[in-house]
């Protein structure tokens, strides 16, 4: 007998998030009207944010295998082996929605999440990344949301102790209502000793571990899937509440038993709490599970089974635990001060069954819940091609030098050291590129080898054309991670988008995802794991289309990965990859010109390919000296941040300007044309590089010389590396309190 | 050198000091709980590590200050011991009164993590033999809460005691505002107590001890510590 709570009419469907064609399927599936839990438990599992009901379709086309794979998407985060017996364990998440309504626990408990994620399979965290979106830096909330979302990631992976060593800061009134959080973080395990969810066994006990539950974060997921309104802060009650001290300390727990071997499967309590962990262990099992909420930890009073079973309380974990070694595991959970109840226990009959107060909650079919989650084939519509500017018809409105200066200090270019800086970077001892650079490297344990770890994406590429968009975003992190010298090995994708209701919204969204496929398909790059935030719209308004790439490269000998300031004066700067002047969706175009136009650049994968692995060759043979991947600005602006990260000048002579079927000056140093690193080589070993690359057919040209303490353009006036690193340096800080900043000409 | 790290729930720094004393010593320090009430027999040197112990709620280093371990420490101390405690363990030692003052919120409310230089100010203590006086160090912080804050006496008989043994400078020396990251008094980074044998600071010398990783700043201060404690011994 289910005792009826609150009577689940329409009005209450509605406000669950089910449609009404969902309901008559939930109808369908249990031949009854669902009780007031079982309402919520549904619209926890089918939700967007749980079920992936929109995107599951084309996700299937990504490739998820390759030689380094140990597990792909599915499980808590994807596994890689890296050799010497270690697996790299990685996945990168949204905390959009809560962010933009509180932005400190919004953006912590995005970095607890996908800790949480990550030590569940058994991996101790090593680092964690992060990529960052926020509206017009004009809108009067964005110095709040920055404010309060980089505090928020600092004060959880400080505290908890893992380095943030990279990431991604972008500004675009497009976020001006949803920012974005992604999160990701990186862990090592060995390759045989990698935890899973599925549970095995019937009448093993399951085990309630972590922190207390409360109200927490209550409808958290159902809120993910839903676009925002006037009022969305009203919806600050769904946010949860981190605790990093409790989260290190059910890490340490974790490790310690599953070290132990206590463990037979283990599901973290992320989004929709205990029904989506519960459920999840027993569906991949192909067991049934019994819940007995009374011996579930409470820290409120009075909590209903409904509450209970959606609430999103941060630092908890389910597992299975061998029944001879249950005593054993409580000794140490009790040791680290944290809460241990048996609260259920699987069984043979496939049904999820929830108790309370004596009473039955909830009995659903367990395997349905899941997989019968509704599946969408959205109708979608291609964006229209965008026409190709001709760079010849843009009329500079500035001066080249002067342009470089005014793009070294504009919000998207900027130094973004005041972000980083409120991040422990150095802790556990590994990083050897800290933040700044392509990748950031740090150290797999004593070494010699090394993880590469970046984030990339370039939105308003995607927006203009969603499949160039797609391709270029895993194309830059394959570059980033080259950049340093690492081998690419694999991704996880964290798609950001707006409503998927709207075909033009899903148009970008199956665009970006077949550019993905392709590109990783291309570059023998596949994605272990990912995310998919959709509804990031607000009043009807969505954001540029974002699919972040989070990847991740091995470095065989971590003494030799590469960096990109210039290391002496006199050593000769090369250009490999061709430069056609590519203006369109350029931050040149955009910034400078006040244009945000025409077709993004194309990438050649197999260029990708080719000028990646020259560059690779020479990090590897230790010919090139500083190496630096050409993206956001162009040729001019990667050339000013390697002269700013050493204070060492450069002296540029190509005079592109004078070949009459070459690109304009402005559009060679600006063009954002793909493909393309620079690379310094010393004086006697120039010839050499030049000739080699003839002979594999790569293209590379010498344009210039460091030295000095300035940098100069041909025919343009002398800049002070001095003056730029200033205005890279100002910005941010000057924005953030409140006075200079503001943006720079040419952007409205 | 045989080393005891003490370890808090929410101490997150403790591996990168065992590392680090192994490195330089070629032992592997005993890692101490904090429900423990002695230290192991032998040893001469305790470290209270970095990190967030007990979540840095209520007040930094307040609640670690009272574990039953920190008794075992005082008393240790009280022996002519040697003990370092390192951000959060600087807290730690403060609150436990092993060492005056505190560490308040830094001057513009921010957590930084950076490469901080720090002049040293004396080379006769065990903890700096490695170093010459006057010498510059470069080694990273990494805190929400560095500011170091006493009272004017206090902070006269520090000084006037040569007991500040680190300060914040620029590369070559000087004590200007735009160096002291943190706001700290007289630009404090690290102290002694009056005996000499408790040292508090916040930078981070086990996170430079590398050369493969960049500065090795840090290290002299552990390999002073190794000679001091051989000869000791």
């Amino acid at each position: 007998m289910i005792p009826s709570q609150p009577e689940v009419t329409p009005h209450l469907v509605a406000e669950h998030g089910l449609k009404p064609d969902e309901y008559d399927r939930i109808l369908k599936l249990i031949g009854r009207a669902p009780s007031f839990t079982e309402l919520g438990i549904f619209s926890a599992m089918w939700n967007e944010h749980c079920s992936y009901k929109s995107s599951k379709v084309h996700l299937r086309e990504l490739p998820t295998t390759g030689r380094c794979v140990i597990q792909g998407p599915g499980e808590n985060a994807g596994v890689i082996d890296i050799g010497g017996g270690l697996a790299c364990v990685f996945k990168m998440e949204s905390h959009n929605h809560p962010s933009y309504i509180e932005p400190y626990q919004g953006a912590a408990t995005g970095v607890g999440g996908i800790l949480r994620d990550v030590f569940t399979m058994g991996a101790r965290p090593i680092a964690c990344l992060n990529a960052l979106s926020f509206g017009d830096p004009n809108h009067p909330k964005t110095r709040h949301l920055v404010s309060g979302v980089v505090a928020g990631i600092g004060g959880y992976g400080n505290s908890f102790g893992v380095p943030t060593v990279g990431g991604s800061v972008r500004f675009h009134s497009r976020y001006d209502g949803n920012i974005l959080v992604n999160a990701m973080a990186v862990g090592l395990a060995e390759t045989d000793k990698i935890f899973y969810a599925a549970a095995s066994g019937v009448g093993m006990p399951i085990v309630y571990l972590g922190s207390k539950t409360g109200r927490d974060g209550i409808h958290g997921a159902t809120m993910a899937s839903a676009e925002f309104g006037e009022n969305s802060e009203e919806k600050r009650p769904t946010v949860q509440v981190g605790d990093p001290f409790a989260e290190k300390l059910l890490l340490e727990a974790c490790l310690e038993i599953m070290a132990k071997g206590c463990v037979v499967a283990i599901q973290d309590m992320g989004a929709a709490g205990l029904t989506c962990s519960a459920v999840e262990m027993g569906a991949k099992g192909d067991l049934g599970v019994t819940l007995d909420l009374d011996k579930v930890p409470c820290r409120e009073d009075r909590m209903t089974a409904y509450e209970m079973m959606l609430s999103e309380s941060q630092e908890r974990m389910l597992m299975v635990l061998k029944p001879e070694k249950e005593a054993e595991a409580e000794a140490i959970f009790r040791k680290w001060g944290l809460d241990f109840a048996v609260v259920g226990e699987t069984t043979s009959t496939r049904r999820f069954i929830v108790r309370h107060g004596g009473a039955v909650m909830a009995d659903l079919p367990i395997k349905e819940l899941g997989d019968e989650a509704p599946l969408y084939r959205r109708p979608f519509v291609e964006p229209a091609k965008l026409p190709v500017i001709d760079a010849a018809t843009i009329v500079p409105p500035m001066p080249i030098a002067d342009a470089l200066e005014t793009l070294i200090g504009s919000p998207d270019l900027c130094s973004k050291r005041w972000v980083w800086e409120q991040y422990d970077h150095v802790i556990l001892g590994n990083t050897v590129q800290r933040p700044g650079g392509d990748a950031a490297v740090v150290r797999v344990n004593d070494g010699p080898t090394a993880l590469a770890l970046t984030t990339d994406v370039t939105p308003r590429y995607c927006e203009a054309d969603p499949f160039e968009g797609g391709k270029q975003a895993v194309a830059e992190a394959w570059r980033n991670l080259t950049a340093v010298g690492a081998t690419p090995l694999a991704i996880t994708d964290n798609l950001n988008f707006g409503n998927p209701e709207r075909p033009e919204i899903m148009g970008q969204f199956v665009g970006c995802v077949r550019g993905i496929s392709e590109a990783c398909k291309a570059l023998d790059f596949p994605i272990v794991s990912g995310n998919v935030s959709l509804y990031n719209e607000t009043n009807g308004r969505a954001i540029l289309p974002t699919p972040s790439i989070g990847g991740v490269g091995l470095l065989a000998d971590f003494t030799g990965s590469a960096t990109l300031a210039f290391k002496a004066a006199g050593e000769a700067i090369l250009l490999v990859g061709s430069s056609q002047g590519w203006l369109g969706q350029s931050l040149y175009l955009r910034d400078i010109c006040g244009r945000e136009e025409g077709a993004p650049p194309a990438v050649d994968l197999a260029a990708e390919k080719r000028n990646g692995d020259f560059v690779r060759d020479l990090i590897e043979r230790k010919i090139a000296t500083a190496v630096h991947d050409v993206s956001d600005g162009g040729l001019a602006v990667a050339v000013a941040e390697m002269a700013m990260a050493s204070g060492i000048g450069a002296d540029l002579q190509a005079a592109v300007g004078t070949r009459p079927t070459g690109p304009s000056d402005a559009a060679f140093w600006f063009g954002e044309d793909q493909a393309r690193y620079v690379v310094t080589v010393r004086e006697n070993a120039a010839d050499d590089v030049l000739d080699r690359a003839s002979t594999v057919v790569v293209p590379v040209r010498r344009i210039g010389t460091t030295g000095g303490a300035t940098l100069t353009l041909p025919a343009q006036r002398p800049i002070l590396v001095a003056t730029l690193r200033e205005r890279f340096e100002n910005w941010l800080p000057d924005y953030m309190s409140g006075g200079g900043g503001g943006v720079p000409q040419g952007k409205g | 050198m045989k080393a005891a790290v003490i370890v808090f729930p929410g101490i997150n720094r403790e591996r990168d000091m065992a590392r680090t004393l192994k490195l330089v010593s070629g032992r592997s320090p005993a890692m101490v709980w904090h429900a423990d009430t002695a230290l192991p027999a032998g040893i001469d040197l305790a470290v209270v590590p970095g990190g967030f112990s007990y979540g840095d709620y209520l007040r930094c280093g307040a609640i670690a200050a009272r574990a039953p371990i920190m008794d075992a420490v005082r008393a240790f101390a009280a022996k002519g011991g040697l003990v370092l405690g390192v951000c959060n363990g600087f807290q730690i030692l403060c609150e436990a009164g092993l060492l005056q003052g505190v560490l308040m919120r830094n001057a513009r409310l921010k957590f930084i993590c950076r490469n901080v230089y720090l002049r040293v100010e004396r080379s006769d203590t065990p903890f700096t033999r490695g170093y010459n006086a006057g010498q510059v160090i470069c080694v990273p912080a990494a805190h929400g809460e560095g500011n170091y804050i006493a009272d004017a006496d206090t902070i006269s008989r520090l000084e006037g005691e040569g007991r500040v043994i680190f300060r914040y400078t620029s590369p070559d020396g000087t004590c200007a505002p735009e160096w002291n990251f943190n706001g700290a008094t007289n630009a404090i980074a690290g102290i002694v107590n009056a005996r000499g044998n408790v040292l508090g600071m916040m930078p981070h010398p086990e996170n430079h001890v590398e050369a493969a990783l960049g500065p090795t700043d840090g290290r002299a201060l552990f390999q002073g510590l190794e000679v001091h404690l051989g000869r000791a011994a």
